[in-house]
């Protein structure tokens, strides 16, 4: 391999792994709020870029039908389970969130996409159906378990995966997809050729950590989210609803994760089940930061790129073979790691 | 006086066994109120039913209302505020951070800074220390902090449980101290404590809790000259 290769395989795996980042990030902050490990944000990514891709073609999306039935599920949900708990004064609020939001957006979608709108407002409507999903997903799903054990929520997790990929095949249908790239420009860096689509990637990996950065540590609603990742019953005592930061950490998730799916989308093929690889390697990023750092998985998730890109040079076909086998040794030092914690926790 | 916060037969069951029963007490406007009794009494317990982290049977009235069944979070925006013994701070966050949040369920924010200045003037200290983390702060900072961050909700009335806890007897000295002088703020307090005679010197009104039952109250100056509770509580012979 010639230094040549080695770097436009560095700034590959970098943009790749910018992508992971976005995700990673998602993953991490579900986590350390809800406890739930996510593993459906890779499929939020792939349904964006699907989402774009019908829109881009002037269809709308099946994402539309997705959160209107989703909303339909949730709302039901809620008022029963407010009729259980006889709390029918919090019944408006409940449809106004379940129900008339995301019926809303679905509307003004569609209202905007019959005008013909150019890609910058495509790239907002594809984020606004997607953003619903997720926090409709937890009320559907994991809010009447919050209690249960991480276990418990990671099963429930990777079983709304495959629900999540049957939905997909139903809305989206077997037909991959490739938008159009963001930009055409492209630019030279120490001899190697680098893509605007690959500038764009890093530059929204860079932009979107930053800003969740400055809402975490400037805003309050920042600030009560990370308390209840540090101390849920603390959280609890200052009046912090652990419902309502999960929701708020769904909606930032999926919006990292939207924003993943629309950078990607130009790069790579994108069908109804690629979200299942993405959100994994998101996942072996977000562990290498202990789950719980946003900066360790953020530096995970672009080795795993580097990783994969290098790997997929010296061997395409067993290139996730390698990436996932960085999984065993990472684990085994991150066990060894917290034993050590504990201990000192224990002395 | 008007009554701040009552419970009428209250019982509290960890799985069947019942740890607290049929406890009735009450806390005036402007009072302070220990429930004293050994550990494993049930007082920890009782605190954590009457904020809504535990199930109970009974009535709880907060300033007229029933909270009985409400939530941990709809009783503290009623500003009925719980320092729990374990002081559960945000550890990795700052200390001013954590101060902020106490402030997070008022809906008028525009009293904050002023509440922010009234605990940083009440705990200088914790002015001194107000970026690092509040897992690097000692024993008393902690409960210092706790008992800041507690009152950045303009509370009500403030439960708390065991302040003295594991802190040394200047320190023990100085939270009892600030405990009382939060009588002249008007915020009620409803105090559980190992430390009897510290709490009954504090209080003016007291309980007795033994095994999950009240056994004994009164005004707090009678009871710190009760024979029985100087020979059970009070370290006398």
């Amino acid at each position: 391999m010639t230094s040549d290769i080695a770097a436009i395989l560095a700034i590959d795996g970098i943009a790749t792994g910018a992508v992971y980042a976005l995700v990673a990030i998602g993953t991490v902050l579900i986590f350390t709020v809800t406890r739930v490990i996510f593993i459906p944000f890779g499929d939020i990514a792939a349904f964006t870029a699907l989402t774009l891709a019908a829109l881009d073609a002037k269809r709308f999306p099946g994402t539309g039908a997705l959160v209107v039935i989703l909303a339909c599920l949730a709302t039901l949900i809620e008022i029963i389970s407010l009729l259980r708990a006889s709390e029918l004064r919090l019944l408006p609020r409940a449809l106004l969130f379940y129900l008339v939001l995301p019926l809303a957006v679905v509307g003004a979608a569609w209202l905007v996409m019959r005008m013909d709108p150019p890609l910058a407002i495509r790239l907002v409507l594809a984020l606004m159906l997607i953003t619903p999903i997720s926090p409709l997903l937890d009320r559907i799903v994991f809010r009447p378990i919050a209690d249960g054990t991480v276990l418990l929520l990671l099963t429930v997790s990777v079983a709304l995966h495959f629900a999540l990929v049957g939905l997909g095949l139903l809305f989206f249908g077997p037909e991959g997809v490739r938008t159009e790239p963001l930009t055409s420009l492209s630019t030279e860096f120490a001899g190697v050729l680098i893509s605007g689509q690959t500038m764009l990637i890093v530059i929204a990996a860079l932009v979107f950590s930053g800003l969740l950065y400055l809402f975490f540590d400037f805003t309050l609603v920042g600030k009560s989210l990370r308390a209840t990742a540090v101390n849920r019953t603390g959280s609890r005592l200052m009046g912090i609803r652990p419902a309502r930061a999960g929701t708020i950490a769904y909606l930032l998730g999926s919006l990292m994760a939207g924003v993943s799916g629309i950078l990607i989308a130009p790069v790579n093929t994108v069908f109804y089940d690629s979200g299942f690889l993405i959100g994994l390697k998101a996942f072996v990023g977000a562990i290498v930061g202990g789950m719980t750092s946003y900066p360790g998985a953020a530096i995970g998730a672009v080795g795993v790129g580097i990783l994969e890109s290098f790997a997929s040079f010296e061997s395409s076909a067993l290139k996730d073979v390698i990436v996932f086998s960085l999984l065993i040794p990472i684990l085994i030092w991150r066990s060894l790691a917290s034993l050590h914690s504990e201990e000192e926790i224990e002395e | 006086m008007s009554e701040m916060f009552s419970m009428r037969d209250v019982t509290v069951c960890y799985d069947n066994v019942e740890a607290v029963r049929n406890v009735s007490l009450s806390v005036e406007e402007g009072q302070i109120v220990t429930v004293i009794g050994p550990n494993g009494a049930g007082k920890t317990t009782l605190l954590m039913a009457a904020i809504g982290l535990l199930a109970s049977r009974g009535r709880m009235v907060f300033q007229g209302g029933d909270i009985g069944k409400m939530s941990v979070e709809d009783r503290v925006e009623r500003r009925l505020c719980l320092v729990p013994e374990k002081r559960e701070l945000f550890s990795d966050m700052s200390v001013a951070d954590n101060l902020l949040l106490g402030s997070y369920s008022l809906r008028d924010r525009s009293g904050v800074q002023k509440t922010l200045d009234e605990v940083y003037d009440r705990f200088p200290r914790l002015k001194e220390r107000q970026r690092q983390a509040a897992g690097t702060l000692s024993g008393g900072e902690r409960q210092m902090l706790a008992l800041g961050r507690a009152l950045m909700a303009k509370p009500k009335l403030l439960m708390l449980d065991e302040p003295s806890l594991g802190l040394a007897p200047l320190i023990v000295r100085e939270i009892f101290r600030t405990i009382a002088s939060l009588r002249d703020l008007g915020v009620s307090i409803l105090l559980v404590e190992q430390n009897a005679r510290a709490a009954l010197e504090t209080a003016d009104y007291g309980y007795v809790l033994e095994t999950g039952e009240i056994v004994q109250s009164g005004p707090a100056k009678d009871l710190i000259h009760d024979p029985r509770l100087i020979t059970a509580y009070l370290g006398g012979h």
